[in-house]
């Protein structure tokens, strides 16, 4: 099933905190709160405007049941509101967001998400999305598993180490003009080459930072969103899939859930295959998963991947999807790209794909 | 091989947190710890909640006034306790009431104690019993329990907003 837009759906506003190693003082809510403000101050609008609010948070990041909801006080929940949550990132709580707005009761929706990875061992966290049974008892952190793909990609002579550190001094350089990174620097493959394995073959640079941090969008549909925006990201289409949990069954050095979820969402193509897009913001935690969703993508020369730096340069649990698909529609908004890809990804190395196609007119590339 | 089913697998999880008040619940329990209750006014509403969270749940504004609020309050509504459970400290019965402390616009869950608990009602006047002086920390256990005020019961108009 094609998962594109029958009714005109754009991103209108996009908001973000600082990312950051660990907030020493705020909460959850307080984190987020002028992070939601700023996202309405962007366009002058209030919660009372919003048809519709979906957030994405892990209430394991905290330790504290139904934090979620607690969550909402940022937002404030008075007269009662139509919302939503997915123990998800954000990036998923946007696509149930932009299927709401294809019935046309509603014409707005506010989209946010949170997550403090520093308040535990992030690594034993995500440990416990695995099955419960057999594997998570082992303890594997994720990034032990990256590495196990990474090796995998060495061992079937697709990329090397040099590769993986190509990436992450692209990303670093390209996270300097990002206010809100928070891993930058100017060095060369070759110096970050020196730095020390922590599960090899990964070392430091091809592993995300740990950050704290919070992000909003607020979609809207039809004429509402030439209203409220000069330049709306409309989204052509969307659409996520899945593999199996069995990481064993997997062939790690690929990702068909990415290029099911291209092909749903109507990510236009070349006639050579390879998709045609001025930005791609991909969602690729350790620098390795960059290269596999490139090849997955089929992502032609042409695309400027992670101009914000992407993952390695800030990685909130929960957040960093969503802010991935601010990012790209930031670039329509802003002018300098008229068609855009934004990646989400979920699970061990690359387990669940969102893939979500924007552009700056609301027919698009990807429409039919 | 036995042919019973496995009906049984332990799998340990553990799971440490360093976990962050927050600037508005951090403000709320060094106030505590000075033997005192303090709450945050909404900008918009007015409203004076505690504990304060940072945020207006209903207007979702920061509330920035900072209120301190008195040592005596109303029961709004209450029960009686009478049910054992696996790591109760107090003797059963006793009296968990929801309690409105004066300049407060929310209530929160207190222990009524010092009295018999056939005597606890709605609209009783009480007031906040603390640790010694020297015991005072920033934790809710600074706060040993709430009795009666003496004072004369509140009028139901006065708190039934607040059920």
């Amino acid at each position: 099933m094609a998962r594109r837009s029958v009714r005109p759906v754009a991103v209108v506003s996009f908001a973000q905190s600082d990312m950051m190693r660990r907030e020493e003082h705020r909460n959850d809510v307080e984190v987020l709160q002028p992070v939601i403000q700023d996202v309405f101050g962007k366009i002058g609008l209030t919660k009372d405007d919003m048809g519709f609010v979906c957030s994405g948070s892990c209430d394991y990041l905290v330790g504290a049941p139904f934090s979620f909801v607690q969550a909402l006080d940022a937002v404030g929940a008075w007269p009662p509101m139509r919302e939503s949550h997915v123990e998800m990132d954000g990036a998923f709580a946007l696509y149930e967001a932009w299927t709401q707005l294809q019935e046309d009761d509603i014409d707005t929706a506010l989209v946010f998400s949170f997550g403090r990875s520093s308040m535990s061992e992030i690594g034993r966290v995500l440990t416990l999305q695995l099955d419960p049974y057999y594997m998570a008892p082992l303890w594997p952190d994720p990034v032990a598993l990256a590495a196990l793909q990474a090796q995998a990609l060495i061992d079937a002579g697709k990329y090397t180490e040099a590769d993986f550190a190509a990436v992450a001094a692209r990303s670093r350089r390209d996270a300097r003009t990002n206010p809100h990174a928070q891993v930058t620097g100017d060095h060369s493959p070759e110096e970050l080459l020196g730095d020390d394995y922590v599960v090899a073959p990964l070392r430091r640079h091809a592993l995300p930072p740990i950050t704290d941090g919070a992000t909003a969008v607020i979609l809207a549909a039809g004429d509402r969103a030439t209203e409220l925006c000069e330049r709306p990201a409309w989204i052509t289409g969307m659409d996520h899939r899945i593999e199996t949990h069995a990481l064993g069954a997997r062939d790690l050095t690929t990702s068909p859930s990415t290029r099911s979820a291209a092909e749903g969402a109507g990510i236009g193509r070349g006639d050579d295959g390879a998709v045609e897009v001025d930005v791609a913001e991909l969602h690729a935690p350790f620098a390795h998963q960059e290269l596999i969703l490139r090849d997955a993508l089929g992502l032609g020369g042409t695309a400027v991947v992670n101009p914000s730096g992407g993952a390695l340069a800030a990685n909130g649990i929960m957040v960093a999807g969503l802010v991935r698909m601010g990012e790209a529609a930031s670039r329509i908004m802003d002018g300098s790209a008229r068609t855009a890809l934004a990646h989400a990804t979920s699970g061990p190395c690359l387990q669940q794909n969102l893939v979500c196609a924007l552009a700056a007119e609301p027919a698009g590339d990807g429409r039919g | 091989m036995s042919d019973e089913p496995v009906t049984m697998l332990a799998t340990p999880i553990r799971i440490e947190y360093e976990f962050t008040a927050g600037l508005a619940q951090s403000r709320y329990l060094k106030g505590i710890a000075q033997g005192r209750f303090l709450g945050q006014r909404c900008p918009k509403c007015g409203k004076v909640y505690v504990p304060p969270r940072g945020s207006c749940p209903t207007d979702g504004v920061p509330t920035t006034d900072e209120v301190v609020l008195g040592n005596t309050g109303i029961v709004t509504t209450y029960c009686v306790v009478n049910v054992p459970f696996q790591g109760q400290s107090i003797e059963i019965p006793y009296i968990c009431a929801q309690i409105l402390l004066d300049g407060a616009n929310i209530a929160f869950m207190g222990l009524i104690q010092e009295i018999p608990t056939e005597e606890i009602r709605m609209g009783m006047r009480v007031e906040a019993v603390w640790v010694d002086e020297k015991d005072l920390g920033p934790t809710m256990a600074s706060v040993k329990y709430f009795r009666p005020s003496g004072e004369p019961d509140a009028a139901y108009e006065t708190f039934s907003e607040y059920l």
